[in-house]
């Protein structure tokens, strides 16, 4: 989506009409085109550098939600947050659920496309099928899966008892357990989200002409050398764009968790983001909450500019 | 590669011309694909199979303690007439229209405008708004809910539509797909429009938006869709349960149903409804819309 930084309109050199316009008349510099772009702008600005703007400013005071006056402060924030522990705790639940939900959100959904790209017959069904979790909103997912993982009637343990991987007199506790709490929201997310990427690896091997494969066959390949020497290759800049696009989602990780446990058992599932809301909102300390996002956003920043660099890259 | 591509693209997935002596391998490697397929399909439906059947169960048939059955012993709607009877689903779902549609609207009309300045037309500081919405791109809304509900709280905007539309049009990734567009439009077209003495907006509205019905189709069916599961913004902004948005609502106050499982999963049913139905409509766009973001 965010390929095309480079095109000329990007940065022209002053003066010089870019590439793309046709006859010069009708480029020609006015306040015209000010107009178009104005109130995109302002809501833009309103709502997006603003706030981007107001937060650092923040971070650097004591603003409270309660409204009493705010004082600046410096970077005692800033100090703050490197000595805060539940923040870096938080931190790194976020990275941790990013490390689990990302694996299995890339490889699955090459399978599933690799899968659905051969079974045309029943494309529309699977396509339908992956992809339809994805448009449900969030809580209704949350509150499917809670009720599957009920330790005790839920769906998932039943199963579980009636194949003998657990008996009826200790059930498996999912969401309530340190330990498999995470996992639990990784399969949750998985489900829920897996849609989207199987829906770009499937473009993207829906792209490959037929021909390569049957000038391959015809050279003596089977399916497998096929998959491995053919295939995979020809998925490469799909994946790049997938695990960043994947990562950048799971850091920003936080409605499932505040859904399902509440950060719990014992935070052991308290992300950033679900952090920097009691930070603000329970806390009313809007000054170090900001703090705490700029940490995030700079982390954030720093997968997108991987992403930009993949992005330009590729269009050579 | 080039050489071979003369064949249409269009062969159906049966005609491989492989040699007969492979044919027998291959069925029955499709076959294990397809069943494969099918299981995970199946697999895949079964959270939304179970909480549709939950859903026709009586409130004792669903509860917990019960044993897990299929189809329903006793069916029953019980479930689905205590959440109109409450009435709060309702109301959710009607703010949710009315958000996403403010912002699905909001968003077209000012994107279009500002992708067609963009590529038209030069302008004194376009390049400094430009490079601005740029830098947009990689500022994650999530670590901006400190400041932005400070500034939606001292506009008065709590707890209204506008508070919790307006913050979720700022999408300059529409403006980008929107030029990328309009930039690829030959200019001909507008030259006659312009000979014809139609003024800009003439030409931007009976010229370029009729060539952009799909992609400013695609456009509305993700904003529409992003919109109506945002479940971050909208849950701070509207404490007020009336004014909740559907998934909050859900999360919220449906979440304290307690015990209700029948109910619990009805109203699940009835939150995951209107999307289900929207994307069964929409399917071709919505595939392309996301194959579209890798094909660049």
């Amino acid at each position: 989506m965010t390929t095309d930084t480079k095109t000329p309109e990007g940065a022209p050199p002053e003066g010089a009409p870019p590439r793309m316009s046709a006859p010069p008349s009708q480029k020609r510099r006015s306040w015209t085109g000010l107009w178009f772009v104005l109130p995109f702008t302002a809501v833009y600005a309103l709502f997006l550098v603003w706030p981007t703007l107001l937060g650092l400013y923040y971070s650097f005071t004591d603003k409270s939600l309660t409204g009493r006056p705010v004082e600046w402060i410096g970077l005692d924030n800033w100090a703050e947050t490197l000595g805060d522990e539940r923040a870096w705790d938080a931190l790194w639940n976020t990275a941790v659920f990013t490390l689990y939900s990302t694996p299995p959100l890339v490889i699955l959904a090459i399978v599933l496309a690799l899968l659905v790209n051969r079974a045309r017959r029943m494309g529309w069904f699977l396509r339908m099928a992956f992809f339809a979790p994805f448009v449900i909103p969030v809580s209704v997912v949350t509150m499917i899966w809670i009720w599957m993982y009920q330790p005790d009637g839920g769906l998932i343990n039943h199963y579980l008892q009636m194949l003998g991987f657990q008996s009826a007199e200790t059930p498996t506790l999912w969401l309530q357990d340190e330990g498999r709490a995470m996992w639990s929201v990784v399969v949750t997310t998985v489900w829920w989200t897996i849609g989207f990427n199987f829906l770009l690896f499937l473009a993207a091997l829906q792209t490959i002409p037929k021909d390569v494969y049957e000038a391959s066959s015809i050279d003596g390949a089977g399916s497998w050398r096929q998959l491995r020497h053919i295939t995979l290759p020809l998925l490469k800049r799909t994946t790049a764009l997938v695990i960043v696009l994947q990562l950048i989602a799971s850091l920003r990780i936080f409605d499932q968790m505040y859904l399902m446990t509440a950060g719990g058992p014992n935070r052991a599932t308290e992300v950033a983001i679900h952090y920097i809301y009691i930070a603000g909102f329970e806390g009313y300390r809007i000054g170090y909450a900001s703090a705490l996002s700029y940490v995030l956003f700079v982390l954030i920043l720093i997968v997108s500019i991987v992403q930009f660099r993949l992005f330009s890259r590729k269009e050579d | 590669m080039t050489a071979l591509q003369e064949k249409p693209r269009t062969a159906g997935p049966g005609e491989r011309p492989t040699v007969k002596r492979r044919r027998k391998k291959v069925t029955a490697g499709t076959a294990l694909v397809y069943f494969a397929a099918f299981a995970l399909a199946l697999l895949w439906l079964l959270p939304l199979l179970w909480a549709l059947s939950t859903s026709l169960k009586t409130e004792t048939e669903a509860s917990l303690g019960q044993d897990i059955h299929w189809i329903p012993r006793e069916w029953s709607l019980e479930g689905y007439k205590v959440l109109f009877e409450r009435g709060d689903h309702l109301d959710w779902m009607i703010n949710s229209t009315v958000v996403s549609t403010i912002v699905t609207v909001l968003t077209l009309v000012l994107c279009v405008l500002a992708a067609y300045g963009f590529s038209r037309f030069e302008f004194p500081g376009k390049k400094i708004v430009f490079g601005a919405i740029i830098a947009g791109l990689m500022v994650p809304p999530q670590a901006l809910i400190i400041p932005l509900f400070d500034i939606v709280t001292t506009l008065n905007l709590a707890d209204t539509y506008w508070g919790l539309a307006l913050p979720q049009v700022v999408a300059p990734v529409m403006v980008f797909i929107l030029k990328r567009f309009f930039d690829a439009v030959p200019r001909d077209y507008e030259e006659a429009a312009k000979l014809d003495g139609a003024g800009h907006f003439r030409v931007l509205w009976s010229v370029i938006v009729p060539l952009s019905g799909p992609i400013m189709a695609a456009v509305g069916i993700f904003t529409f869709i992003g919109s109506w599961n945002n479940f971050l913004w909208p849950l701070l902004i509207a404490t007020d349960p009336s004014m909740m948005t559907l998934p909050v609502g859900l999360g919220v106050v449906a979440g304290g149903y307690g015990l209700f499982y029948a109910q619990n999963m009805a109203a699940a049913v009835l939150g995951a409804l209107p999307l289900l139905i929207v994307f069964l409509i929409f399917q071709k766009q919505i595939v392309k819309g996301v194959a579209g973001v890798g094909l660049k």
